[in-house]
């Protein structure tokens, strides 16, 4: 049987009472919205990507569940200070965790602190929750103002 | 009524258990579970009369066109509808109101009409609406709530006029619960010569009604929702209006005679029902009403409400629920927020501890942005929920409201 704690991990908690790099950017170059219908959680980001490629700084604001929440306080605290092709490779590493079978050991070393929210696998209505702030850096570094979703 | 013990033997579906726990199943506002006389009239025509209605000669469609009209007579005894020709089969109460907006707003609609609509409707009570203004030039207003959930007859009042064409409004708001004085607001429309449309989906299976002492002039419903299958439903509209009405689709079943120069089409109700319906659908849906019927709808009401009060004297007692829907008038359905809590986990929380609940806008996203929340936690009751279901749910919420302190 599914543990509620492998979903809602201490870490996943605390990041949604107190999500990091929360607010608007100052100055930012890339910002995208992303929206989930399903759940109406809506969340902006903003990046501050300096000429060499490298994502100086990263916040996000918006509202949404524990999960989404989290996800996006997680994943700013893992992006600064890399390059947009160190983020690209990250993200498919996030997305293919998020989606591995749950029966497939995952890698938690490649994850590093990400590897918590590995538990969404087990319940598949709340994956999108997790990777929608992914998908919106994705958008606001590649086609920039658009919005991402979920679908 | 029969004892609630047997009332749940009546639903197989109900005797499982989810993740180890006994199902607690609290969603029924979105669809109800269906007992084993609707599951059985559906098998029993796949398994014995499957055949297409209104057309066969022989035994299997003779017996399956008696079965898929009884269920429409079930439907004229249930809601007091003046005859058969006023019941359309529809896929459901999206539908019904769909087709009203494109069959009677096209004839009865111009530019500088007014629909009125309310602030507590369903997306499937706006978005016609809207198309059918965009296309015509009405103009949609919409008729506003108090903080309880409940309809401001004074603005109803302002907002009527000889302009509106037609009233639109949910009997039973699924988001919030709130029973509209519909009696009232068809009264006052037919004063100014508006026509009145009520959206029964949530309604049919909680309140009795009776259209002709409303005298309502479009009352639409799913089946699902009331112990039926999904994908069927009903529109009622009076006869006079429906005979004027053009139809909504072309195509068999729905007319007399065709030439490639014209067609002439068929009487009501068929007319409005182009192609082969839901033969098995509607079946169910007819054992759904004798169902219904059998129990007594003021007898499933009573029990709701008991249940209702019960669930909200405890959702009041403990500090950190916010109820969304506190109107005078409402039934089986409690929706709210948990401090610190949002819905979506308090879904998924749940959900663990076998409780089936909505997290969501439950397609009504103007009432969430009315009270200011993105979502609400939504429990709704049937006729088979018991009072020890209600203590699972607030167990079960104090334990999602634990883990986030
Ligand atoms: C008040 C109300 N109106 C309309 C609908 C639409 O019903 P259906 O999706 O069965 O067409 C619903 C169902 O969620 C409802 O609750």
């Amino acid at each position: 049987m599914f543990d509620l704690r492998s979903l809602y991990q201490q870490v996943i908690v605390d990041h949604s009472k107190a999500p990091r790099h929360f607010g608007v950017l100052t100055p930012c170059s890339h910002d995208a919205d992303g929206h989930n219908p399903l759940c109406g959680d809506h969340l902006h980001v903003y990046l501050q990507v300096a000429n060499d490629g490298q994502i100086v700084d990263a916040s996000f604001e918006g509202e949404g569940c524990a999960i989404s929440v989290a996800s996006a306080s997680m994943m700013t605290e893992a992006m600064i200070g890399h390059t947009v092709t160190e983020f690209e490779a990250l993200f498919d590493r996030f997305q293919k965790m998020v989606t591995s079978p749950v029966d497939e050991a995952l890698d938690d070393e490649a994850m590093g602190k990400l590897a918590v929210l590995g538990g969404v696998r087990e319940f598949p209505s709340r994956i999108k929750c997790a990777i929608l702030c992914w998908h919106t850096v994705k958008s606001a570094i590649t086609a920039q103002g658009g919005v991402a979703h979920t679908e | 009524m029969k004892p609630l013990h047997d009332i749940r033997n009546d639903f197989p579906i109900l005797q499982q258990q989810v993740y180890g726990k006994p199902l607690v199943y609290l969603d029924n506002a979105a669809t109800t579970q269906k007992p084993q006389v609707v599951i059985d009239a559906v098998c029993d025509y796949y398994r014995n009369d499957n055949a297409n209605v209104h057309r066969g000669v022989h035994a299997l469609s003779e017996r399956a066109t008696a079965h898929y009209e009884q269920a429409r007579d079930a439907l004229v005894a249930f809601i007091h509808a003046g005859n058969r020709r006023e019941i359309i089969f529809v896929r459901g109460a999206t539908e019904a109101i769909n087709l009203v907006a494109q069959s009677w707003g096209s004839t009865n609609v111009q530019a500088g009409d007014e629909i009125l609509i309310s602030a507590m409707e369903h997306h499937s009570n706006i978005v016609p609406w809207q198309w059918l203004c965009e296309r015509t030039g009405a103009v949609l207003k919409v008729i506003p709530m108090d903080d309880s959930g409940a309809l401001l007859m004074d603005a109803f009042d302002t907002l009527l006029s000889e302009r509106t064409r037609l009233v639109g409004v949910v009997h039973q708001s699924n988001a919030l619960g709130t029973i509209n004085p519909v009696a009232e607001i068809i009264a006052k429309a037919h004063a100014v010569g508006a026509k009145v449309l009520l959206d029964g989906a949530q309604a049919l299976a909680h309140v009795a009604v009776d259209v002709q002492a409303l005298d309502v002039d479009f009352y639409v419903t799913s089946a699902h929702k009331m112990y039926g299958p999904t994908g069927v439903g009903m529109l009622y509209a009076k006869e006079a209006l429906l005979d004027a009405m053009p139809p909504y689709q072309g195509g068999g079943d729905m007319i007399r005679t065709v030439t490639f120069e014209r067609s002439e089409y068929n009487d009501l109700p068929y007319k409005f029902e182009a192609g082969t319906p839901n033969i098995a659908g509607g079946i169910g849906f007819g054992a759904a009403v004798r169902y219904v019927q059998s129990l007594g709808v003021e007898n499933i009401a009573a029990h709701e409400q008991q249940l209702l009060e019960y669930a909200t004297a405890q959702a009041q007692a403990c500090g950190y629920i916010r109820l969304i829907g506190t109107a005078e008038h409402k039934a089986s359905v409690l929706s709210f927020t948990v401090n610190g809590v949002h819905p979506h986990d308090l879904g998924t929380i749940l959900d663990r501890d076998g409780v089936a609940i909505r997290a969501g806008h439950h397609c009504a996203m103007p009432v969430m942005q009315f009270f200011g929340v993105p979502a609400t936690a939504r429990a709704s009751f049937a006729v088979y929920n018991t009072q020890q279901e209600v203590d699972v749910l607030f167990a079960a919420i104090e334990q999602a409201h634990a883990m986030f302190q």
